[in-house]
């Protein structure tokens, strides 16, 4: 039974890193139907970025802030210096370019700091709460990822909906053409789609990276995980992205707990092809049809 | 190459076994006259034209983009490596089983995945890369956990002499496997499921209209390309002896993915660019790294770095890869010459670029690019 | 005589091969109605689609109050004062109403138009204010683009065949208001319709578009009494 507890708040504190891996990819796709795959080298590279600060003396808290900022700078850059020349084209143009954007950032960090996984310290204690005597798999850490990404989630979804600039963002994702008329600067619009998007990335790669430490490729079953949980709640779902992702913690902690740590992204793969197969448009989302 | 054919008067239906014939010729001239180092790199282009082959089929003829390859190549290298070192089955044997084994795998996978497009299948095949290697952590024993499993070396059959030089043995093996893929690949882009290929790409609603199974087709185009995969693997397998799980991590993939793009999405001839490409690049980038003195680390990464840099800009600048750009400089000769160019330098851009536009756009900027992705102002 | 707000000269905007606005020159002027008529594919959507920016012309000149808008972006153009409700309507379906106007204003800032007033303007559009705008009916939807249109105070404004799917006498309220409105906020409102008797009931001056070219123009009694113009181009 204890082993039961522990794994569903170990899924719960995971399925918040996913969620919010997830919520950048929504974010982007709503914007410019671009499936990001470089997020998992952006946010890769900005938690390195963090662990040098780290590593040359710095707090936490300012490695973290920086960590974020830089995300939000690098999503910024990306949209205007690369994807703008991608959107409106086929997807596959788009899907490629960000595929190579990924390899791209992982050589690039892999010379920059080596190939050798390195350590990153967690916010807070990983020594799990006491709870009648035995002590939960459940740590102050992991309340602190819980309530960040919720809270962060609650903040996008208040610029959103509440405000004039949120209005905008909305207006170039769902009619683009309409939101120019309307005078609204679409362009800068997409930019800072990407901006936040990335943003929320970089927030899950530092909230994550004391479990699978930082190096050029340990990001990528996050990528798979944030991607299978975006898909589970509908693609243009912000809402399903955050429950898609609580629900695949959930799942994989099972497995992983259950089964080994091994079978855990193939897991994950039979769950992306379950969602596809039989609800395709994800839990929370609409279809669309597509117009002939 | 077609053109040429014609002028040969080679009637259509025999141009697959010419191709593959005048492909058999070249490899065995190459392997015969070039060193054991070369003969080496010749058979590692060998199977990974294999796996390319298939790849640009399923990518640029069908529109369907995997990122899972790297893992098939894994699940025909393991296949073989397995029945070859500890079942003791015979090469040809192995290597058909390899390639039946991916082919099924392709299968599951691509049943599971027929309705998905674009981004998706992308996101489906690449938990697939990065989930598969996995499963050697997972069953240490049979696979041989992170060193893998190692082969004896093939050994050349009696009648070619004591000395003849395993590199050039290695070199005929897949060089046969490459030819027999060449063959395959070629009759199946020229049939009517090559063409139902191209329909379904360009436009699945019409081509569904037109009475082409679009689910079918697209299984067709996976389990065809996951052959071609597994092939290349048991080649790799069998040139290398060794079958380990860092051969096949996502990175392998990813390269392939980058060689079908820079040799031209949906081409043969692209896939032997690509495939030269994946052999030279690691050469060139370490004799780049040894001329500037640069550290392991960066030396290491540039192989990848240079992927990343080429897919990118090739996307952006040259979508039709190198065969396009020939096809475009060729055609841009005939009209230079008086004659009257084939044409294949536009249409070809048209086939890559203008698929998802729909019937009839405006030449466009950006905006009207804009209207065509989202559609309709009003739903 | 009103200043002319809008000048067009030599317009010419190609798809590829085929010149869908071929040589095109018209003005209008504050406080007028110009009708551009003709059939379908006759180029008047490219028009305004040329006008606003969203086409980049082959060649020619759109002046706005003497302001080239060559080579502007469409935002650009739009905060110079340039309205254009587009074929269709364009109201973005996943917005409510309120905030489908809210966003027209947004540019605009403080000299935006109240919201409340475009309530007085279109009743029906304030009790509908908070539900998504994909249900509002093909009359509202009208109401909503023309109201969110008017919010940001253009100087000129481009309706592309506001009375596409609408009921007669839905279709005849909205040519009414963009008669008043033209006239009381001195706006220039150049109409582009198929429904030919609807929009010289209403306009000052009309221009025929054949081909993407310019075939009659005049002042709107002149066309309407001309019977060999109205049977050949316009169909009544």
């Amino acid at each position: 039974m204890t082993r039961f507890v522990d794994l569903t708040l170990n899924g719960i504190s995971t399925g918040a890193i996913y969620a919010a891996v997830a919520l950048a990819l929504v974010i982007i796709w709503r914007s410019t139907r671009i499936v990001n795959f470089a997020q998992g080298g952006m946010l890769m590279i900005t938690t390195f970025i963090a662990s040098a600060l780290i590593s040359s003396g710095a707090s936490y808290w300012l490695a973290f802030v920086v960590a974020l900022l830089s995300g939000f700078v690098l999503g910024g850059l990306v949209e205007r210096l690369l994807m703008r020349r991608v959107e409106g084209k086929p997807p596959l143009n788009a899907v490629i370019v960000t595929f190579g954007l990924l390899i791209l950032l992982e050589a690039v960090a892999g010379m920059i700091w080596g190939n050798t996984p390195r350590s990153f310290p967690p916010a807070f204690s990983i020594r799990g709460y006491s709870v009648g005597g035995t002590r939960l798999l459940f740590a102050p850490n992991d309340t602190f990822i819980v309530l960040v990404v919720l809270g962060s989630a609650a903040l996008l979804a208040l610029l959103f909906r509440r405000t004039t600039l949120g209005l905008r963002m909305r207006a170039s994702a769902f009619a683009p053409e309409v939101a120019r008329l309307l005078g609204v600067r679409v362009g800068g619009m997409l930019t800072l789609g990407w901006a936040l998007a990335s943003l929320m990335g970089s927030l899950a790669g530092v909230l994550v990276a004391p479990s699978v430490f930082v190096g050029p490729n340990q990001f990528d079953p996050i990528l798979v995980f944030g991607f299978t949980a975006a898909v589970m709640g509908g693609l243009d779902s912000p809402a399903g992205a955050v429950v898609g992702g609580l629900l695949l913690g959930l799942a994989l902690s099972y497995v992983g707990g259950y089964e080994g740590s091994a079978l855990v992204t193939l897991a994950a793969l039979v769950i992306l092809l379950l969602v596809l197969m039989v609800r395709p448009q994800g839990l929370f989302s609409t279809p669309r049809e597509r117009r002939v | 190459m077609n053109a040429l054919l014609s002028r040969a008067r080679i009637p259509a239906g025999a141009r697959a076994p010419v191709i593959a014939l005048l492909a058999g010729i070249v490899l065995f001239v190459a392997s015969e006259l070039l060193s054991e180092y070369n003969n080496l790199q010749l058979a590692t282009g060998c199977y990974y034209f294999a796996a390319l082959a298939g790849l640009t089929l399923l990518t640029g003829l069908s529109g369907q983009i995997s990122l899972g390859h790297g893992a098939l190549m894994a699940v025909g290298a393991y296949t073989a490596a397995l029945l070859i070192g500890n079942e003791h089955w015979p090469l040809l044997g192995a290597v058909l089983a390899a390639t039946v084994m991916a082919a099924l795998v392709g299968l599951v996978l691509g049943a599971a995945a027929t309705r998905l497009r674009g981004p998706y299948l992308a996101g489906a095949t690449l938990a697939f890369a990065v989930g598969l290697p996995a499963l050697a952590d997972k069953y240490p024993g049979t696979f041989g956990g992170e060193n893998g499993l190692t082969i004896e070396p093939p050994t050349p059959p009696a009648f070619l002499g004591r000395e003849f030089p395993l590199e050039r043995w290695e070199a005929w093996i897949a060089g046969i496997g490459a030819v027999v893929v060449l063959l395959l690949a070629e009759n199946l882009r020229r049939s009517g499921m090559g063409r139902a290929f191209r329909a379904i790409r360009d436009d699945e609603i019409a081509a569904s209209l037109c009475g082409y199974s679009v689910a079918r087709v697209q299984l067709t185009a996976f389990v065809f390309s996951a052959a071609c995969a597994g092939l290349g693997g048991a080649l790799l397998a069998v040139v290398l002896q060794l079958a380990a799980p860092g051969a096949f991590q996502l990175q392998l993939s990813l390269s392939l993915l980058t060689a079908i793009v820079v040799g031209g999405l949906g081409s043969l001839a692209g896939a032997v660019w690509g495939a030269a490409f994946l052999v030279l690049l690691p050469g060139w980038s370490n004799d780049i790294a040894n001329s500037f003195s640069l550290s392991t680390k960066v030396s290491s990464n540039l192989p990848l770095a240079i992927y990343g840099v080429v897919l990118i800009v090739v996307m952006l600048v040259w979508p039709t890869g190198i065969q396009g750009g020939a096809r475009a400089a060729i055609s841009r000769l005939r009209r230079a010459r008086g004659r009257p160019g084939t044409g294949p330098g536009t249409p070809r851009k048209r086939e890559l670029a203008g698929a998802a536009s729909g019937p009839v756009s405006p030449a466009s900027g950006g905006e009207a690019a804009l209207t065509n992705q989202r559609g309709d102002p009003e739903r | 005589m009103s200043a002319t707000l809008l000048q067009v000269e030599g317009l010419v905007t190609e798809y590829g091969p085929v010149r869908a606005v071929d040589g095109v020159d018209l003005s209008v002027s504050e406080g007028a109605v110009t009708a551009v008529l003709g059939a379908n594919g006759a180029g008047k959507t490219t028009l305004l689609r040329t006008i606003s920016g969203l086409v980049r012309p082959r060649s020619g000149t759109v002046e706005l109050e003497g302001r080239s808008l060559k080579g502007l972006a469409v935002e650009r153009i739009v905060r110079l004062g340039v309205a254009h409700v587009p074929e269709g309507r364009g109201v973005i379906t996943e917005l409510t109403t309120e905030e489908n106007l809210a966003l027209g204003g947004l540019w605009r800032g403080r000299g935006a138009m109240p919201v409340e007033e475009v309530y007085e303007l279109f009743p029906p559009l304030r009790e509908r204010r908070r539900q998504p705008a994909g249900s509002l009916s093909g009359g509202e939807r009208q109401m909503l683009s023309i109201g969110r249109a008017l919010v940001a105070r253009p100087r000129v404004l481009l309706l592309d065949e506001p009375s596409l799917g609408l009921a007669p006498l839905v279709s005849r309220e909205i040519m009414e208001l963009v008669r008043r409105m033209a006239a009381e906020r001195s706006v220039a409102v150049l109409l582009v319709e198929q429904n030919a008797r609807s929009a010289l009931a209403v306009a000052d001056r009309g221009v025929v578009l054949n081909l993407g070219r310019i075939v009659a123009e005049g002042d709107a009694s002149d066309l309407i009494a001309d019977e060999d113009l109205r049977r050949a181009y316009l169909g009544f």
